[in-house]
């Protein structure tokens, strides 16, 4: 079997059992233990007056509604109370650093949520007649410039809804590009240190993943990559720099080698916040790139979504875009919503989502970008990078480097070495991390290290930040060569839950709120 | 600059420590000739107030629906948000938390998942629903990949009334995905015999409704067909408060039910963000994509949430994943959810019944101007119209006229005689009655 | 006959024709608590090598390839329930599925139970 054992402990050591309680709510101070909103709300309350239709004759052709819904309602004090309280649970980047590597947690500006929410942008329509929404159509291709003039690339996909969505797209005009010079290809090259989405999405689209080793210091060897390239091979899906945090110099070469076999250039653009402004990913023979709005760009997490990912594309695989997409008409843009409307030289291979995107990232992200400007976008790349190195070399004889102590991009990868045979994990050690008001770091990430521990503070730290982030980490890994395993093992006890039972949230699914009378029907 | 908390001298002393001279140290391996030596072409960093001017100068060359009598349906709806909504996603906590991998200190994002996992159940009549998709479309293409999964064929057949653009994603991730579909033309009418073309070697059927010209769907016949047949039934809608008036698809057979939650909680947006509401049965848990949260408890045994099954997912399973996906429509869930707790079950109704009345009013006033033709017995909030001539033509100079009065079919299908001359309208509750009078009487002038 | 184990970690053990097969305890202790099994269903047939089965732990997802040809005659219906088998009774109850042999000579190419241990001590 494969034994993929990076699978650790996930039932937690069980505690006092109580639920903790030490007051008659439950409660302690700030922190409310807040019932499910199937337990407090009633079906007949409402926080909602809307008028009540006087009898009319429906039309729903006999289907209308005969069994109850089940949704409970709450008036509007009860529900701004459950959400305040709600929201207190969470950890957020307004709160604190969130070291976590591959996902740049930069501060969303304010100005982005205002921009986004005028009605001049929130309250239109995608089809509403288009002489109604010239600015609209101004503001995608404004946010469009940007990118390709930060990227250095001919086109860009602004449909796709996020990032693995971008990823598709990407791989979608590779495929289209492909058949459209008559060939199918079977394989994809991916490095292992790879984010799980691509080679997701090259096996959704029917490749081959083809793994790529890396060489001893992390990066990808072009030789490697000779080896493994042919005319079967439709391309790679490289990110840069790599998920270990290293810029992959032999890139060009790479480059070279994918596109003199007629293969393309798929770029993961995860971590372009170390480079915008250093150099451009098409000037190193990128074909297609997705872009995170919500990592680079600052849009917010918002608990998990939602994202964008748009996708710019070289000259090569320009003319494959999806539908919709902007066409250049003068000074301005032209916005071509079906393959019919396309000319001949325009070959969309296809729609990635019904309307026209996530418009609302995009006018977020353009007031980040005007809000940065040329001179910003610049520095930040620098701060991201000096902020990195700093925590590296700030942890470099505490903590262990995988590949050396060798300067990093945005992001510092360490593993799991100084913790061997402390009985302390890197889950632990993490865990720890909670209880000093930190979110812990990316966690064993990329596979290609053991027990990995990725940290990307961002260019949104000030130095205060980073030094208090440096000393308490190493105060813990202190902690750890003292054999001080007890500040571990258990942790978090400050939290507003301790650590939970993801073993028995596996094994007995329970997804969805019942009523009691009903628990011992639900089958598992 | 505002973003940026480093000062010069604080890069100085940390370019110190790390044992650099100079910045452009740690960019070494950038290649040397592709290395930019100063900023970008484009313009430097704007003040807030500068910035601000710029894009409300964009914004305000846009006619926003609730400045006008508006119609603009078509898969996306104009329903009032209650201010508490809006408020609320804005709380630092949600706004900017990150995916809840970590639940200690998730626990606001992950309770609040579990309430919209179960309402979603709920509201489609299922016995299960993930934590969203990015939306409708896409959330229709997943719908199909997984019935391929459970069943092992790999041909899904469309009906002619599933909204146009979602259609198109479908085709598009089937073909490049090497799967089939079968898609019957436009169903104005609602008289597409779909039973008829149901056999085995389908892996599922996908009905919408109500359609995308607003016909209702005979949900039961269809499933009962396509369990026979061994299909799987796909029910999809994009108006998520038909549910507060129309049969759950779940109680009628669906297994699988997926659809666009923006009318709940969401701004119109111009398309995007928007949540994709997904539900299945029990059984096929194990095939459904997206992420999951779960109840469980904690080491001190109080109750708390996850995430969960996420050996499903792309991070754990890589190729061998049910999807590609990462992200979930997060704070725009959180959006639908808060705006349904508001709602609650006798609110959903009475607003259901509100759009249905409107609609029904609305019909009415437009059938009874000369040469305009009511396709639908049966509708929700939306129905067809036929006009006289090009129904492009008719809406533009109803916008002269400052009314948004629906959407041409031709929009999203151009090129096809037949369904030049019509248009789709929606009523929610904020059409008011003069609105729609006004829209009545343009259209008639429109038309003299 | 006695047990027989893979560099892999699965193990078998036959009855005439009939080889049962599961994964080794040493296996189970690295994967962490088992949350799901993914069993082959009776009548497939597997070559040697084959993907036969996964063991889901929360966090990882691991193959468990068929040691030996021939075609699945019962999976272990008990794992379904009770996932959690494979890691109380790994080389008990706690056993994946069962194949009627398509060549016992693909067993001389397995490890007894002695050199198994031997081999997971060099890990």
């Amino acid at each position: 079997m494969s034994l993929n054992n990076q699978g650790r402990p996930t039932a937690p050591e069980s505690g006092s059992g109580d639920g903790g309680r030490a007051t008659f709510t439950g409660n302690k101070g700030l922190q409310i233990e807040e019932p499910l909103l199937f337990e407090i709300g009633r079906a007949e309350v409402t926080g909602v007056d809307i008028e009540e239709v006087a009898d009319f004759v429906p039309r729903l052709g006999g289907a209308k509604r005969k069994t109850g819904i089940g949704l409970p309602g709450l008036s509007e004090p009860e529900t701004i109370r459950h959400y305040v309280r709600l929201s207190q649970k969470n950890y957020a980047i307004d709160t604190g650093l969130y070291p976590l590597g591959s996902c740049t947690m930069k501060h969303n500006p304010r100005i982005n949520e205002k921009m986004a929410r005028l009605p001049g942008f929130s309250d239109i329509h995608p089809l509403q007649p288009r002489s109604t929404v010239p600015g609209a159509v101004e503001l995608i291709g404004e946010l469009a410039r940007w990118l390709m003039e930060i990227t250095g690339t001919a086109a860009v996909a602004m449909s796709p809804k996020a990032g693995a969505h971008g990823e598709l797209c990407g791989m979608m005009a590779i495929r289209a590009a492909l058949e459209a010079r008559g060939e199918s290809r079977s394989s994809v090259l991916v490095p292992e240190s790879a984010h799980g989405t691509n080679p997701a999405t090259a096996a959704l689209l029917g490749y081959k993943v083809v793994d790529i080793p890396s060489r001893d210091d992390g990066t990808v060897a072009p030789e490697a990559v000779a080896e493994l390239m042919s005319e079967d091979v439709a391309g790679i899906m490289l990110t840069n720099p790599n998920t270990c945090g290293l810029f992959e110099r032999d890139v060009k070469e790479i480059a070279a080698i994918v596109h003199e076999h007629g293969g393309y250039f798929y770029a993961d653009g995860a971590n372009l916040n170390a480079i915008m402004g250093k150099v451009r990913p098409g000037d190193l023979g990128v074909d297609a790139m997705h872009i995170n709005l919500h990592k680079t760009f600052s849009t917010p997490h918002g608990g998990g979504g939602p994202g964008a990912g748009p996708v710019v594309l070289s000259e090569r695989l320009a003319a494959f875009a999806p539908v919709p997409f902007l066409r250049r008409d003068g000074e301005g843009w032209d916005w071509i919503e079906t393959a019919r409307a396309a000319s001949d030289e325009e070959l969309p291979f296809g729609r990635m989502t019904a309307f026209h995107g996530q418009m609302g990232m995009y006018v977020r992200a353009l007031s980040w970008m005007y809000g940065h400007g040329a001179d910003g976008i610049r520095q930040a790349a620098e701060d991201a990078v000096l902020n990195a190195n700093y925590v590296r070399a700030g942890l470099s004889d505490v903590m262990s480097l995988p590949f050396g102590d060798r300067p990093c991009m945005h992001e510092a990868l360490f593993d799991d070495a100084f913790l061997k045979d402390t009985g302390i994990t890197t889950l632990d050690f993490a865990k720890a991390m909670i209880d000093e008001g930190y979110h812990p770091m990316t966690m064993y990430f990329p596979l290609v290290v053991h027990g990995a521990l990725l940290i990307e503070p961002t260019e949104s730290e000030s130095k205060a930040s980073v030094d208090l982030f440096v000393a308490t980490l190493r105060d813990l890994a202190m902690s750890v060569r003292n054999g001080d395993t007890g500040r571990f093992a258990g942790a978090p006890r400050l939290a507003p839950r301790r650590r939970l039972d993801e073993t028995r949230a596996a094994r007995k699914p329970v997804l969805k709120w019942s009523p009691p009378d009903q628990l011992a029907e639900v089958s598992t | 600059m505002r973003f940026l908390p480093l000062t010069d001298d604080d890069r100085r002393t940390m370019l110190q420590s790390i044992g650099v001279g100079a910045i452009d140290d740690l960019f070494a391996d950038l290649p040397s000739a592709e290395r930019l030596d100063g900023p970008l072409d484009l313009p430097n960093h704007m003040g807030e107030a500068t910035l601000e001017r710029r894009l409300a100068r964009m914004a305000g060359r846009n006619v926003p629906a609730g400045s006008v009598p508006f119609f603009v349906g078509a898969g996306a709806y104009r329903h009032h948000v209650p201010a508490t909504v809006d408020h609320l996603i804005q709380r630092s906590e949600f706004l900017t938390a990150y995916t809840p991998y970590q639940p200690e200190i998730s626990q606001g994002t992950l309770q609040a998942l579990f309430e919209f996992q179960t309402q979603v159940a709920n509201l489609t009549g299922m016995e299960v629903a993930n934590a969203s998709m990015y939306d409708g479309s896409t959330g229709t293409a997943e719908a199909v990949l997984m019935a391929h999964r459970v069943t092992r064929r790999d041909t899904a057949l469309l009906s002619g009334g599933l909204h146009p653009q979602y259609r198109e994603v479908v085709e598009t991730v089937s073909r490049l995905s090497d799967h089939k579909t079968i898609a019957l033309p436009a169903d104005p009418g609602g008289t597409e015999d779909l039973l008829e073309r149901i056999d085995d070697t389908l892996s599922c059927v996908v009905v919408q409704s109500p359609s995308f010209f607003g016909q209702i769907a005979d949900i039961a016949a269809i499933a009962e067909k396509a369990h026979a047949h061994g299909a799987l039934l796909v029910v999809v809608f994009t108006e998520a408060v038909s549910l507060g008036l129309i049969e759950a698809p779940g109680a009628l057979g669906a297994d699988i039910v997926v659809g666009e939650g923006q009318s709940i909680g969401n701004a119109l947006n111009f398309g995007g963000p928007y949540v994709g509401l997904f539900a299945t049965r029990q059984k096929y848990l194990r095939q459904m994509p997206g992420r999951i949260c779960g109840e469980t408890v904690d080491a001190d045994g109080a109750r708390g949430f996850v995430l969960t099954m996420s050996t499903r997912e792309q991070h754990i399973r890589r190729e061998k994943a049910t999807s590609n996906i990462c992200t979930n429509s997060g704070l725009c869930s959180l959006a639908f959810s808060i705006h349904m707790t508001l709602l609650g079950e006798a609110g959903l109704t009475r607003l259901a019944r509100l759009n249905h009345a409107r609609a029904c009013h609305l019909a009415d006033l437009l059938a009874a101007v000369p040469g305009v033709e009511l396709l639908n017995e049966s509708f929700f909030n939306e129905f067809t119209i036929r006009v006289p001539g090009e129904a492009n033509s008719v809406i533009e100079r109803l916008a002269e006229r400052g009314i948004l009065g629906g959407v041409p079919v031709s929009r999203l299908l151009p090129g096809d005689e037949a369904l030049a001359d019509l248009i789709v309208v929606a009523a929610t509750e904020t059409s008011s009655e003069e609105d729609c009078a006004a829209y009545a009487a343009a259209l008639k002038e429109v038309l003299a | 006959m006695s047990r027989l184990y893979t560099a892999e970690h699965e193990w078998v053990s036959v009855e005439g024709d009939v080889a049962t097969i599961g994964i080794s305890d040493y296996a189970q202790e690295q994967l962490g608590d088992v949350v799901f099994v993914e069993v082959p269903e009776a009548g497939r047939t597997l070559a040697k090598g084959d993907e036969a089965a996964v063991v889901e732990s929360v966090k990882a997802a691991s193959e468990v390839y068929a040691p030996l040809g021939g075609k699945v005659t019962e999976a272990n219906a008990a794992l379904v329930e009770d996932p959690a088998r494979v890691n109380s009774e790994p080389e008990a109850g706690g056993w994946f599925f069962k194949m009627q042999l398509a060549d016992k000579a693909e067993l001389d190419g397995l490890m007894t139970e002695d050199a198994y241990k031997a081999y997971i001590e060099t890990l």
